[in-house]
């Protein structure tokens, strides 16, 4: 049996509120809020970055899978917002965790699903028989240039998986992945934000990828929504995600343990992942997760999870996405600025 | 600022978080050493330290060296892990007024210095006082 053998998850402690970002620029916060569906979100702080978070998540996951790190043997970071334009972030991630040298270790990049393609990854490594354990992380320290209706929602945060063949908490019954040139959303080399084309970015793009992907996932585990208990999608915001949901054919219920865009924001490599952490904090043995991320350029993978036992036992050997959640700092808009570099300093 | 090689060298205490024990009188240090500082003893041992702690003493600094201004003021304590060990570490994520002798601590992975916007950026401990729920 091929699945989780453990998650963890991190996001800083500060938040900005979305009326504060608004006020700065003569917005209306309670109608970006209620189009957005995001409150807040999650800030690093100056010395957090896509490394660290990725890191904290993965320590997480290890108390989790409760295995010697050594017998991880790969190591894969999705993240659009790496420290190193050229040299991996997973090198870091995979010596600061004892995993190395005798493991394979990329950094991935396919913007916001960087991080379920990592999962994706070793979840077929592990399945291949190469490797016993494989750790994919999604991290990111999202960009959003100021005054960008993307400023209200790019956010900070990550989840790791451990894949492996035993002792799994939630066993992979389904995979599928859906993906077309679809330019919705990009960063060119060198420039600190990243440009989308507005309405472009729904139908076409994130619609299209994520409603198709979830069907097909589904046909292929040969299940409906009825046999689903809770739904995960990418959350560039609160509105998509739940816009999907109702598409598919989902109630409440079974969206909102897995809804974690407004009170995170979106994290973009982690969106999808905290979501799925989200729900294996409150999920029981032989619920059902069905996952889907979408990543702009455009794709969505879609994975299929069943619960088994194990996950109980194992659930509260770290933080939960709760309690970091509930574990935070508001700042304003000058002290945001200020710690995504929007402000130039004097060096020193 | 640190060289490549010295921030190489010393990745088992920044990134593993190791320590040295004196198997003579367990004393132990961050980072290891080679003779213990307390009986002299050549007979180290390396051992991973807890991650847990309490502050023993801090100061707030108000004038920071170079690479360290984006954090002044900022607390900077002496903390001792649970297992007896004490060292410096930068305290983050925490109110000033929060930063208290006896106050439990959780070590935490960070950027420890960036050289500028081109050079190395180099990861380590900090700390982070446990809020109470």
């Amino acid at each position: 049996m091929v699945g989780i053998a453990g998650y963890g998850c991190y996001v800083p402690k500060r938040r900005i509120k979305v009326e504060e970002i608004a006020a700065q620029w003569g917005e209306d916060g309670e109608v970006m809020k209620k189009n957005l569906l995001v409150r807040e979100k999650t800030v690093p702080a100056k010395d957090e970055d896509s490394v660290t978070i990725a890191y904290e998540a993965a320590r997480n996951a290890l108390k989790r899978a409760e295995i010697d790190p050594k017998e991880i043997g790969a190591v894969y970071i999705g993240s659009e917002s790496k420290p190193y334009a050229v040299k991996p972030s997973a090198t870091i991630v995979a010596d600061a965790l004892d995993i190395t040298p005798e493991a394979h270790v990329a950094d991935y990049e396919f913007a916001c699903k960087a991080g379920s393609e990592t999962v994706f990854v070793v979840y077929g490594l592990v399945k291949a028989g190469e490797i016993k354990y494989g750790l994919g992380i999604g991290s990111d320290t999202s960009q959003g240039a100021p005054k960008d209706p993307l400023e209200y929602t790019a956010a900070a945060g990550g989840a790791a998986f451990i894949m492996g063949n035993d002792n799994v908490l939630a066993e992979v019954i389904a995979t599928y992945s859906y993906t077309t040139d679809t330019p919705d959303f990009w960063r060119r080399d060198g420039q600190p934000y990243p440009t989308h084309t507005g309405p472009f970015t729904g139908k076409p793009a994130y619609f299209h990828h994520v409603i198709n992907s979830a069907k097909k996932v589904m046909e292929i585990a040969g299940v409906t929504p009825k046999d689903i208990t809770y739904c995960v999608f990418h959350q560039p915001n609160g509105a998509f995600p739940l816009r999907a949901s109702k598409m598919l054919g989902f109630t409440k219920e079974q969206f909102e343990p897995g809804w974690v865009a407004p009170y995170i924001g979106n994290t973009y490599s982690g969106c999808s992942l905290l979501g799925l952490a989200s729900v294996l904090d409150v999920a029981k043995a032989g619920d059902t997760i069905l996952v889907t991320s979408f990543g702009s350029g455009a794709g969505s993978d879609s994975f299929i999870f069943k619960v088994t036992d194990r996950l109980e036992k194992v659930r509260n050997n770290a933080p939960l996405l709760k309690d970091y959640a509930e574990r935070k700092k508001y700042i304003n808009y000058a002290t945001y600025a200020f710690l995504r570099g929007k402000i130039k300093m004097r060096e020193g | 600022m640190l060289t490549i090689p010295r921030a190489w060298r010393e990745k088992p205490q920044r990134y593993l978080f190791k320590g040295g024990k004196c198997k003579d009188c367990g004393f132990v240090t961050y980072p290891a050493r080679k003779v213990c500082p307390k009986c002299h003893s050549e007979n180290i041992e390396t051992v991973d330290l807890p991650r847990e702690g309490k502050i023993i003493t801090y100061t707030i600094v108000y004038s920071a060296p170079e690479g360290f201004g984006d954090f002044s003021p900022y607390p900077l304590a002496i903390v001792e892990l649970t297992n007896g060990a004490r060292l410096m570490l930068q305290i983050v994520d925490t109110d000033l007024d929060k930063v208290q002798i006896g106050e439990k601590v959780n070590v935490v992975f960070r950027r420890l210095l960036v050289e500028g916007n081109a050079g190395i950026i180099i990861y380590g401990p900090k700390a982070t006082v446990v809020e109470d729920k």
